[in-house]
């Protein structure tokens, strides 16, 4: 790989208490390129979503944003360099509305007041463009609203900004055929435009279609790192469930 | 920390042209009254009740004491009412914050206590002006703010303990300041004007009409806007509906207190109590706060789910914090209105049942206690109701007995209201 990763990790470890979750995980984010990021569960993947927005903090690794290397000390210093992240445990408020949610702790201001009506118009614009069917209003409460709609506020609170990296923590899990469509689609215009995406699947098929590049984490390791051009179906499954792959992954597991 | 700026401007192209605009199908109007009144019902059998409660509540006791008492409804009830409830209305929307979020404050009521003694001493002891006193008596309650807020965000203290210690602890520091037996009178007559005088009827004309010209003004403008730009907003009608709703009860509440109250056509009373100006200036304040600016903003996303505040940035401690500062401060100025209208501090105010009575107050106009939910007008409508049990009861010569059940009844009604209503929106899957 020649371009130098919009986002990269070297070295990153993790624990929770006595639980190491994450072992030495190096991981790279291109721009223009969707990056699968696939693994049983509980292998770790969305601790490592989690410690690149800053939620979580690593306990030793370095983290290079462009080149350059970067501390992220809690969310703000991950949204200010451009990295939006759609968790699988939706961060929503029930208790505000789709405008209200997508422009937590980025509200737009006009004086010392909240710009309602500019919020409202750019949220109902994010929404139009997802092709949101069955949103009643952009005022609605987020508690009123189903499994796939709340996915899909998430997912268009991320694509608001205009961000660089945007990463997607099993964005479809929730959603109906036409509505995950809408998200491949748009994770691959993402790309198009340039924006480095991190898609977490457990759906090969969609995996295939969308990714770039895939790396697989087994128990908290990268087990490998591969181009989805030079691996199969099956190869990829292996590395999920048992590490490695023929000559690929994990030398000893 | 290296920054870039391109994640803070929201993206206008990364969107568009995605795909057919679906979504342009969402409502942004209801257009007709009937419309407007059918979706308010559609509210309220989701279980999202509102005012509504209360202010029936309010009205079925203005009626009843009506009918059974004389003299109820007269101005001079009506303004002693009013001068009654300023003190709770002011304590209940302290505790709005902080109910907003979860938590709460056992010891606003003392701390506030605390507050009206500095201010009350301050005069007395130390000859200071009023506005020394009463500024030195807001930085009480500040720094008491910071520092419960500081044990409950940062310590991880639950709020009830922190406040039930403080609660205690504040009684032994308000005994040491007027010590035992004594009382410390409020003689300034701009304190004790709070709740003993009257605004001149001409000015007061001129606030009211103010007031209502001001709400329709930005009410119809809002309203212009929000059409011109093709956002959500509510029928014309409706809005001419709530701002003349407003204008019959401001005006008609002026025109009540202005004409002469006393019963010795020697010494007229006529006139809005101070105090009505006060509880009215902080309803606004407030107001504006929790629904207008991005501190309010923060503050409901953090009652209403801690962990998606955090993730999107916020401060979750700072705002924790600012609550106790917020809610304390301001249940200072409710000590010093309370101790206006008793004409002293003494060691037993704030204490006894004043905090419970304004959560209650809270409570009742519609502020749950599990967070997340509340309007600062719930702490004035609250607080008006419970003033409005013991005037009523008091005129009707009732032993005070009947007082604590009725006031313990109506509160576990609005807790049921609130219980029930929370149910009905879990089953129609709002919050
Ligand atoms: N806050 C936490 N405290 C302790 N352990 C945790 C915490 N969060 C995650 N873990 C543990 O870390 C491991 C990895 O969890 P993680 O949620 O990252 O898995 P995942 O790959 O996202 O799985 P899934 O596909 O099910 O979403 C699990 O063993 C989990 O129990
Ligand atoms: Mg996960």
């Amino acid at each position: 790989m020649t371009t130098t990763p919009l986002l990269e990790l070297r070295g990153i470890n993790k624990s929770f208490g006595a639980v190491h979750v994450l072992h030495d995980v190096d991981f790279a984010v291109y721009p223009g390129q969707v990056t699968a990021l696939v693994g049983d569960n509980g292998a770790g993947k969305s601790t490592l979503v989690k410690t690149i927005a800053g939620i979580y903090s690593a306990d030793t690794g370095q983290r290079y944003f462009e080149g350059e290397p970067v501390d992220i000390h809690g969310p703000r210093d991950a949204a200010d360099l451009g990295i939006e992240v759609v968790y699988q445990d939706l961060a929503l408020c029930d208790n505000l509305d789709i405008v209200e949610n997508m422009f937590l702790g980025r509200e737009l201001m006009k004086g010392p007041q909240l710009d309602e009506a500019t919020m409202e118009a750019r949220a109902r614009e994010t929404l139009a463009s997802l092709s949101v069917r069955t949103v009643k209003s952009v005022r609605q409460s987020v508690a009123s609203l189903s499994g796939g709609q709340r996915q899909t506020v998430a997912i268009a609170k991320s694509v608001l900004w205009n961000s660089k990296v945007v990463l997607l923590d099993e964005p479809t899990a929730a959603l109906g055929v036409a509505q995950t469509r809408q998200v491949l689609d748009l994770v691959r215009r993402l790309a198009d435009q340039g924006l480095g995406v991190v898609l977490i699947s457990h759906n090969m098929v969609d995996v295939f279609e969308v990714a770039d590049r895939i790396t697989t984490l087994y128990l908290g390791r990268v087990a490998a790192d591969v181009a989805t051009k030079d691996v199969t179906n099956t190869q990829v499954v292996e590395l999920i469930t048992a590490g490695r792959s023929g000559d690929l992954g994990l030398a000893s597991v | 920390m290296t920054t870039s700026s391109t994640g803070t401007q929201p993206a206008q192209n990364v969107g568009s042209g995605l795909a057919d605009s679906d979504f342009a199908i969402d409502a942004r109007q209801t257009t007709t009254l009937g419309e407007a009144w059918q979706a308010y019902l559609n509210r309220l059998r989701g279980g999202d009740m509102g005012a509504l409660p209360a202010t029936l509540g309010l009205v079925v006791l203005f009626v009843v004491f009506g009918s059974l008492s004389d003299t109820f409804l007269t101005a001079l009830n009506i303004a002693n009412l009013i001068t009654q409830a300023g003190a709770i209305c002011v304590l209940a929307m302290a505790l709005i914050p902080v109910l907003l979020l979860g938590d709460i404050d056992l010891s606003a009521g003392v701390a506030g206590a605390v507050g009206a003694a500095v201010a009350a001493l301050a005069i007395d002891d130390h000859g200071l002006p009023w506005y020394v006193a009463v500024v030195g008596a807001l930085v009480v309650g500040m720094v008491l703010g910071a520092f419960i807020g500081a044990l409950v965000a940062k310590l991880g203290i639950p709020s009830f303990v922190v406040t039930l210690a403080f609660f205690l602890a504040l009684q032994g520091v308000l005994l040491k300041m007027i010590g035992q037996g004594g009382s410390v009178r409020v003689a300034d007559p701009v304190l004790r004007g709070i709740t003993i005088k009257n605004v001149p009827v001409t000015v007061g004309w001129i606030v009211a009409v103010a007031v209502v010209v001001l709400f329709a003004a930005l009410a119809l403008l809002r309203h212009r806007a929000q059409v011109r730009r093709g956002l959500a907003h509510q029928p014309l009608s409706l809005i001419v509906v709530k701002i003349a709703g407003l204008a019959v009860v401001v005006l008609g509440l002026t025109a009540l207190l202005n004409v002469d109250r006393s019963r010795n056509p020697n010494f007229p009373i006529q006139g809005v109590p101070y105090v009505l100006l006060v509880v009215g200036a902080l309803l606004v304040l407030f107001t504006f706060l929790l629904s207008r600016t991005r501190y309010g903003r923060h503050v409901y996303a953090v009652g209403g789910n801690r962990e998606a505040a955090r993730r999107a940035g916020i401060n979750v401690d700072r705002i924790r914090i600012s609550v106790f500062v917020i809610c304390t401060s301001t249940a200072a100025i409710s000590g010093i209105i309370a101790a206006s209208y008793a004409g002293k501090v003494s060691p037993s105010s704030g204490g006894g049942n004043t905090l419970l009575y304004a959560v209650g107050a809270a409570v009742i106009g519609g502020t749950s206690l599990f967070g997340g939910k509340g309007k600062a007008r719930d702490g004035v409508i609250g607080g008006v109701v419970i003033a409005t049990i013991a005037n009523g009861l008091g005129l009707l010569n009732q032993a005070s007995w009947i007082n604590y059940v009725v006031t313990g009844g109506v509160l576990l009604l609005a807790a049921s209201v609130d219980a029930l209503s929370r149910r009905r929106r879990s089953a129609s899957g709002v919050s």
